[in-house]
């Protein structure tokens, strides 16, 4: 397995990926499935830094304060991310699109700010336990923990990945990946057919939760410092990016495009010092451009067909809110 | 001198700019049913353009003001001819605009923030200080102390809104406005050319959020690239508090979010002044996802 990996860094240094490249590349293409779980159901749901944070201080703190391996800290990160997920997503997948993303958003910088006071917070609430004035540190607020040993392994994160793989296509198999389907294309049909909505949408948000945890294990594991600036709204929409430049259409979209993603500033340098204009432009040009994102036949040739002026396919007539042909 | 009288002013300027840039979320989400999230960048680059024309072009500061607010207005109406008039005709559905206007606010933001490197040497610029504050008024009977550009601040603030509810409520631009909003194609049966009103709706955004965005600058002096962050998710509150575009919702929202935050200061510290706000976001959503003024979401769309 090492002597495999190291073939391929080798393989991959001329294009600028070194190993630590490479891992975050790794770490990304789970987030990337990460959001892919919940926009394949119809969900826009953009909680993923936030549970990724959760996983991220979790695990750290397991392997820091509790002397706990690496698969343990997984675990624990998992498992987490998950809980909470629970209570925020039973009132909140109520919600949707718009609201359902503002909720999500909501939870992010809550998230982020309970980790910025959470000291604070515990040291308040012993001294008035104690009667005494308690300082409180676990998790250092806005400075991070620093120092965390780099644990994470390149193998450790292809294993995972090619666990999730197999689990994704036993997934698309089963009556839960059906169910997903069913309700991505009409919830109301789905419900009228016998699917329970709520139970699958929290069920695939939960997993998406746990997804992201252990993306955040392995993240704080190596970039050995977690800071809650590191998963602020950018990371949200990076993570979006991912899924996005991708396409949700297969599995295999968003892995691509968290590889790709992370790939391409480390080997167009220029890109390096333009990194958030490229971000941008990735979600503008493809939502725009090439909807069905990189993965996905149909996106294609439709913006083939955009530049060779073939004619189109006769428009929808009953297309809903068209302006243009009003004008 | 922070006696609660003290905190009331501070929270009616605040809530001045809160409101201004949440009128301008409501607007177009009244008129396109589309949340617009480049409209915290929109804010930014009002702070931006002011901050460019006092301090490059040595402008005084009500043109300063004026350029911010066009300035603002057109990169709205760029924003609506690239992101989301492509996706419009092709009938995507609402998350793909959401997304497009994610993309633009990144992009605007990093644009923003190469040109502060390039103008000021790094990510930061000031208003010249003895440009903007005069010694404050102080009333020693209530004792209170009342930066006069927070006065002008609120002042301009109250007619920018009554302006728009003017142009909204009583203007025949106005009426071709409310009649898109309510539905897109009989509107443009009746004759209304919809997608200049768009273009309308977007330059108005597109001003109030510059305005907005000005007066923050001018109130905490200094601008980055990144002020646009500490007031987007504000406004969405404000908006959702106050009914998704409803323009009177838009305002009441805007002030009670600056008055909570003025209060969770008071009680509690500045930490957790924005947790109290989201705190308030998700239960707004949970609760009455409509808003105080709205009407429930069947009915809208």
């Amino acid at each position: 397995m090492d002597a495999l990996i190291n073939g391929l860094i080798e393989i991959l240094k001329p294009i600028g990926i070194t190993e630590p490249v490479f891992q975050f590349m790794l770490v990304n293409a789970i987030l990337g499935v990460s959001i892919y779980l919940t926009l394949y159901c119809g969900l826009f749901s953009l909680a993923n830094a936030g549970f990724m944070a959760i996983g991220a201080y979790v695990g750290v703190i397991l392997t820091q304060s509790f002397d706990l391996p690496l698969f343990g800290a997984l675990l624990g990160g998992m498992i987490a991310a998950g809980l909470i997920a629970i209570p925020i997503g039973i009132p909140t997948l109520r919600l949707r699109d718009i609201y359902l993303a503002i909720a999500t958003i909501g939870f992010g910088e809550i998230v982020r700010i309970m980790i910025l006071n959470f000291d604070d917070f515990v040291g308040s609430i012993l001294t008035l336990v104690q009667g005494e004035r308690v300082r409180f540190t676990l998790i250092e607020g806005a400075r991070g923990i620093k120092g965390i040993p780099k644990l994470t392994e390149s193998w450790h994160l292809i294993l995972f990945l090619l666990i999730l793989m197999f689990f994704l296509t036993r997934l698309h198999h089963s009556r839960l990946g059906r169910a997903m389907t069913a309700i991505r294309q009409d919830e109301i049909a789905a419900a009228s057919m016998g699917i329970n909505v709520v139970y699958v949408k929290n069920v695939v948000f939960i997993m998406s939760a746990i997804l992201a945890g252990a993306a955040g294990v392995f993240s704080g594991h190596l970039t050995r410092i977690v800071t809650p600036q590191a998963f602020g709204f950018d990371k949200t929409v990076d993570i979006l990016a991912f899924a996005v430049l991708g396409g949700t259409s297969t599995w295999f979209g968003p892995i691509v495009g968290g590889l790709v993603l992370t790939a391409l500033p480390e080997s167009l340098r220029f890109l390096k010092e333009y990194r958030g204009v490229f971000t941008g432009l990735v979600l503008l040009v493809v939502i725009v451009y090439l909807p069905g994102g990189l993965i996905n036949t149909t996106s294609w040739s439709k913006f083939i067909r955009r530049f060779t002026n073939r004619p189109e396919s006769p428009p929808d007539e009953n297309s809903g809110h068209s302006t243009t042909r009003a004008n | 001198m922070d006696t609660l009288l003290q905190q009331v002013v501070n929270a009616i300027s605040l809530g001045a700019i809160y409101s201004l840039f949440a009128l301008g979320y409501s607007l177009v989400f009244s008129i396109l049913g589309v949340l617009n999230l480049a409209h915290s960048a929109i804010f930014m680059s009002g702070a931006f353009f002011g901050v460019l024309a006092v301090n490059q072009l040595g402008t005084p500061l009500w043109l300063a003001f004026i350029l911010a607010m066009v300035g603002a207005g057109l990169l709205s109406v760029t924003l609506e001819f690239v992101a989301f008039r492509p996706l419009r005709r092709r009938n995507a559905p609402r998350i793909a605009q959401l997304i497009s206007s994610i993309g633009a606010a990144i992009l605007i933001v990093n644009i923003g923030q190469l040109i502060f490197l390039q103008q000021f040497g790094r990510t930061e610029a000031y208003f010249p200080r003895e440009l903007v504050s005069l010694d404050p008024i102080i009333i020693e009977s209530l004792s209170i102390r009342i930066a006069p550009i927070r006065m002008i601040i609120v002042v301009v603030s109250l007619l920018l809104t009554i302006l728009m509810q003017y142009l909204v409520g009583r203007t025949q631009i106005g009426q071709h406005m409310r009649a898109v909003a309510f539905n897109q194609q009989t509107a443009a049966l009746l004759g209304i050319n919809v997608s200049r009103i768009f273009v309308f709706a977007f330059f108005l955004a597109g001003v109030f959020g510059g305005a907005a965005g000005m007066f923050y600058g001018v109130v905490f002096l200094n601008v980055t690239p990144f002020i646009g962050e500490d007031v987007a998710l504000i406004g969405l509150t404000a908006i959702v508090l106050g009914g998704m575009g409803s323009i009177q919702g838009a305002v009441l929202g805007g002030y009670l979010v600056a008055g909570l935050q003025v209060i969770s200061v008071v009680l509690g510290g500045s930490s957790y002044r924005n947790a109290v706000v989201f705190l308030l976001l998700f239960a707004i959503l949970l609760v009455r996802p409509q808003g105080l003024l709205g009407q429930s979401e069947s009915t809208r769309a």
